[in-house]
């Protein structure tokens, strides 16, 4: 199995630089925030192993928030984030990415701080690396390439089965299986269908993964007579907080909101960038890492593939600290329009959106950390798009195909994989073409 | 709680108006604010209150956010509207959501669209020998001099079918005006009964929760405004009002019929039949799934037999597609797959452990997207027969003037009609929309858009290719439907 890996850069911005640099970005589209996959700066088509990418501004226009505790706002730089998710290791793929695209990812980067000419790019990108606090993948192990093969698999298999309906139509699932397990089988042979095989997991990334997976339960166990001491003073300092804590939901700007909509539907998988500042104080801090060290953790080793609790339309999701434990973004790529991605998280998959996004200033109320917040659905909503920014450049390696088309194709290419099927295996998968 | 004050409500909010079978749907612009509020003051507008015997006209009025403007409305006040509302249905990436691209697109539309939207609409509902005395005398001096007509867009009566010949308005919410409903709780299965907020603003709603809507300090002029029930001190603009969604849907029969005729090999009997998986009901209106037999909240014991039923005993689309129109429309869940669920289960289920099929837990649930439709018919009756014969030189058009009221237009009438009827990747299938309402419009990565898997029990599915695009959109807007208190605040004084 090849895991995937994420990787995000992120740099302020030269402020005299930052209209060439939109400038820059938007050359790269061919509709509003829709990368061209073949534009000159970064041809993204040409990485076989890249599945999401996108470069954002992060221009936070709700900084003046802190003021609802009486903070003045602090002065932060513009930044320039620039994110992916891919095959494989992430270092390995900045390596490729700075061999073949380093002078379009020069002339971006260099409208940024500290890039002068001859910047090593590559260590320059490693140095301004912004890691994940929690990452979320759809279906560890499946790749471009597989995602590709899978797709023009399903194709094929339904173009024959339209073609052949006289012949296999009231053929019992079973013969049915039969038969489109040799059409595939010939298909291959002729070279028109590859299913490559997976590759061997990497023995470093196996040994990790062990350790994270035993190393964070145990960690936790250790620690438990110390948190079981400590818990009643946390559950009573976190209950006042969320108590007082003001909740700051006006109605988002109108021309932002429409703005936001230029860059959204034009594909059936959409981006979502949201950036805030976390409330202030070490308990709101301890939380927003207690909570995302678990969905981390519960994402990396007991998620089933394909899934986030209910949700099944998420692609990659991440959450990132912005240099610094004040502000944080969430990045996601979801299918869908964004009303309903919301929609579905709030009737889903409350109790986590409360949990990771209510120690951000202005969140709705909640208690207990999972109950209310966003069931206040329209200040909930009011609350996101207000925090949403507009990804400049976005790229999806695969238009066109959902999250559960993606599942989809995986199932039948597990079926074709099984030489004989009970009545019920083969019926469950006859009703998925 | 307080109850619905009925003389405030617009009519058609609880009425559909059925035995007034003539109506007509006119579009204005403001010309003159002074004498348009002037009419608006005079205007005899019908309410929500039961009459008995029934009133034989009816007359109910409608604004857009730009009519709002025209009316003199602030700015301050209008900000407070949602964004949607406030954007209008033809703002270029709302069109994109709602599938309006193509043929579609707003600016093919003979009415409305970004910068041309109607301010008003008026309704006017009459039993058919009252009809034309009754609009005569609405359109009076004032009306004439306040108002520039857009369009007068007429209806018909088709007897309860729409266009294609299929029963129509057979399923409709029941809204909890007595405001019985506990929310929010979790609703396991179907139900047909509708929080009163999801209708009517200024009410809780399906979250337990009053949806936003613009809040007046109180003065003079808003004295005669109801309080708001969340904020007492404020004076609810929206209260007792909701919103109108138009569309104006041409639906070309003919085309529709010979596509059904040709897939059928010429059989007409096996055309109905095709029709229906696309339909999701027979002609009759009649489902394709077994009645059930236990009952299901809010749904009338007079329609049972075209009611009472939900896709649960059909869980892969073998008797009604997971794609026909009325299931994609309305797919008759609840908030979790599977009825009798213990806590433990839920608390499985929700942290994804749950069910492990395929087409398992992928629809939202219904509750939160349910619309009120108000809509009728316009142009001839055409039946299938009559259908498959070649049409007359100058043939009138067709179609379906479809309004619908809800009180939260993104996450109802918008969400129905980008997630459920446009969304080509609906409840796990590709390369399809629905098959009545559906532009076919490629899009990226998928250049076809216009299939129908037809699943079968146990064996391979039928796929039918090629539909044709059978409704095109002509005209839309979004519209506020005021009460009658919020009318009379818009009119303004005599003297104002």
């Amino acid at each position: 199995m090849t895991p995937q890996s994420n990787f995000m850069v992120l740099a302020p911005i030269i402020p005299e630089r930052e209209t060439e640099l939109r400038q820059l970005l938007d050359s790269m589209n061919r509709a509003p925030g829709q990368a061209d996959s073949n534009n000159s700066l970064l041809p993204f088509a040409e990485f076989d192993t890249l599945h999401f990418a996108r470069f954002v501004i992060l221009d936070d226009k709700t900084t003046e928030d802190v003021r609802v505790y009486g903070l003045n706002p602090r002065i932060y730089p513009l930044y320039l984030a620039f994110l992916g998710d891919v095959d494989g290791d992430a270092n390995a793929f900045l390596d490729k990415l700075s061999k073949r695209a380093g002078k379009g990812l020069g002339k971006i980067f260099s409208c940024c701080e500290g890039f002068p000419p001859d910047t090593d790019l590559l260590a320059w990108m490693k140095q301004h690396d912004a890691p994940a606090i929690a990452a979320y993948v759809n279906w560890r192990g499946r790749t471009v390439r597989r995602i590709r093969e899978e797709a023009a698999l399903y194709e094929a298999l339904e173009n024959y089965l339209d073609q052949n309906h006289s012949n296999l139509g009231g053929l019992p699932p079973g013969e049915v299986h039969e038969k489109l397990r040799s059409f595939v089988g010939a298909e291959q042979s002729a070279g028109r269908l590859s299913l490559s095989r997976e590759r061997a997991t990497p023995i470093g990334w196996q040994i990790k993964n062990l350790l994270h997976m035993i190393g964070v339960p145990l960690l936790g166990l250790l620690l438990a007579p110390l948190l079981l001491v400590l818990a009643p003073f946390y559950i009573f300092a976190l209950r006042r907080l969320e108590k007082s804590d003001p909740v700051v939901c006006p109605s988002a700007d109108h021309k932002h909101s429409e703005n936001l909509s230029r860059f959204e539907d034009h594909d059936v998988t959409n981006q979502f960038t949201a950036m805030g500042s976390l409330k202030p104080g070490l308990v709101r801090l301890l939380t927003t890492i207690g909570v995302l060290k678990t969905v981390n953790y519960g994402a990396r080793h007991i998620t089933r593939p394909g899934r986030l609790g209910r949700i099944r339309s998420i692609h990659f999701a991440r959450w990132v600290f912005v240099a610094g434990t004040d502000r944080m973004i969430f990045c996601s790529n979801y299918d869908g329009s964004v009303e309903s991605y919301m929609d579905d998280f709030i009737n889903k998959t409350g109790f986590g959106l409360n949990a990771s996004f209510s120690n951000g200033i202005g969140y709705p109320r909640t208690n207990w950390l999972v109950r209310d917040g966003c069931i206040d659905e329209r200040n909930y909503k009011e609350y996101l798009r207000r925090h949403t920014l507009p990804s400049q450049v976005w790229y999806k390696a695969y238009p066109g195909l959902s999250a559960v088309d993606l599942e989809r194709n995986t199932r039948i290419r597990q079926g074709l994989e099984i030489s004989s099927m009970t009545a019920e295996q083969a019926r469950d998968w006859v009703a998925l073409l | 709680m307080s109850e619905v004050d009925y003389a405030d409500v617009q009519g058609l909010l609880r009425f559909g108006y059925g035995h007034m079978t003539s109506a007509s749907y006119v579009l204005l612009r403001v010309k003159n604010a002074h004498t348009a509020k002037a009419w608006l003051r005079s205007a005899q507008v019908t309410t929500a209150v039961a009459q008995k015997p029934p009133p034989n006209t009816a007359m109910n009025i409608a604004f857009t956010a730009p009519g709002l403007r025209a009316l003199g409305v602030s700015e301050s006040i209008i900000s407070g509207f949602p964004h949607e509302f406030r954007g209008g249905m033809g703002q270029e990436s709302r069109a994109r959501q709602l599938g309006d691209v193509g043929t579609n697109a707003p600016s093919n539309w003979t009415w409305g669209g970004h910068g041309h939207e109607p301010h008003a609409l008026v309704m006017f509902f009459a039993e058919p020998d009252q009809f034309n005395p009754f609009i005569q005398r609405s359109r009076d001096r004032n009306w004439s001099e306040a108002f520039e007509e857009i369009t007068s867009l007429g209806t018909s009566d088709l007897d309860g079918d729409e266009p294609f010949g299929f029963s129509d308005g057979i399923s409709q919410p029941q809204i909890d005006w007595e405001q019985q409903l506990k929310r929010p709780c979790t609703q396991l299965g179907y139900t047909n009964v509708s929080a009163l907020g999801e209708f009517l603003l200024g009410y809780r709603n399906e979250y337990g929760k009053i949806t936003d809507r613009p809040l007046l300090e109180p003065d003079a002029a808003t004295e005669g405004l109801l309080n708001a029930q969340d904020a007492p001190t404020k004076k609810d603009l929206a209260r007792n009002g909701s919103y109108l969604v138009m569309r104006q849907l041409e639906q070309d029969v003919r085309c529709f019929w010979k596509f059904l005729y040709d897939q059928a090999g010429g059989n007409l009997a096996n055309a109905y039949q095709l029709g229906a998986k696309m339909v999701g009901r027979t002609r009759a209106g009649d489902p394709l799934v077994p009645m059930q037999s236990e009952p299901i909240p809010g749904t009338d014991p007079h329609t049972a037999s075209q009611n009472q039923f939900t896709y649960e005993s059909d869980p892969v689309g073998a008797r009604c597609p997971f794609g026909a129109h009325v299931r994609r429309t309305n797919p008759r869940n609840g908030d979790f797959p599977g009825r009798r669920l213990s806590l433990l289960r839920k608390l499985v289920i929700m942290l994804g452990f749950g069910p492990k099929g395929f087409y398992e837990d992928l629809t939202s649930s219904v509750r939160f997207h349910r619309i009120l439709r108000r809509g009728r018919e316009y142009g001839s009756e055409l039946s299938p027969e009559e259908a498959l014969q070649p049409p007359p030189p100058n043939e009138s058009a067709r179609g379906l003037h479809f309004i619908c009221l809800n009180a939260n237009i993104s996450r109802q009438f918008e969400f129905l009609q980008n997630a459920w009827v446009a969304n080509t990747k609906f409840s796990g299938l590709t390369g399809e929309s629905d098959p009545i309402l559906g532009n076919r419009e490629s899009i990226p990565g998928c250049p076809i858009t216009s299939n129908l898997v037809m699943p079968a029990e146990g064996t391979l599915r039928r796929r039918l290719s090629g539909l044709p695009q059978f409704v095109t959109m002509r005209g839309g807007a979004y519209f506020f439907l005021p009460s009658l208190r919020t009318l009379r605040y818009f009119a303004g004084s005599e003297t104002g």
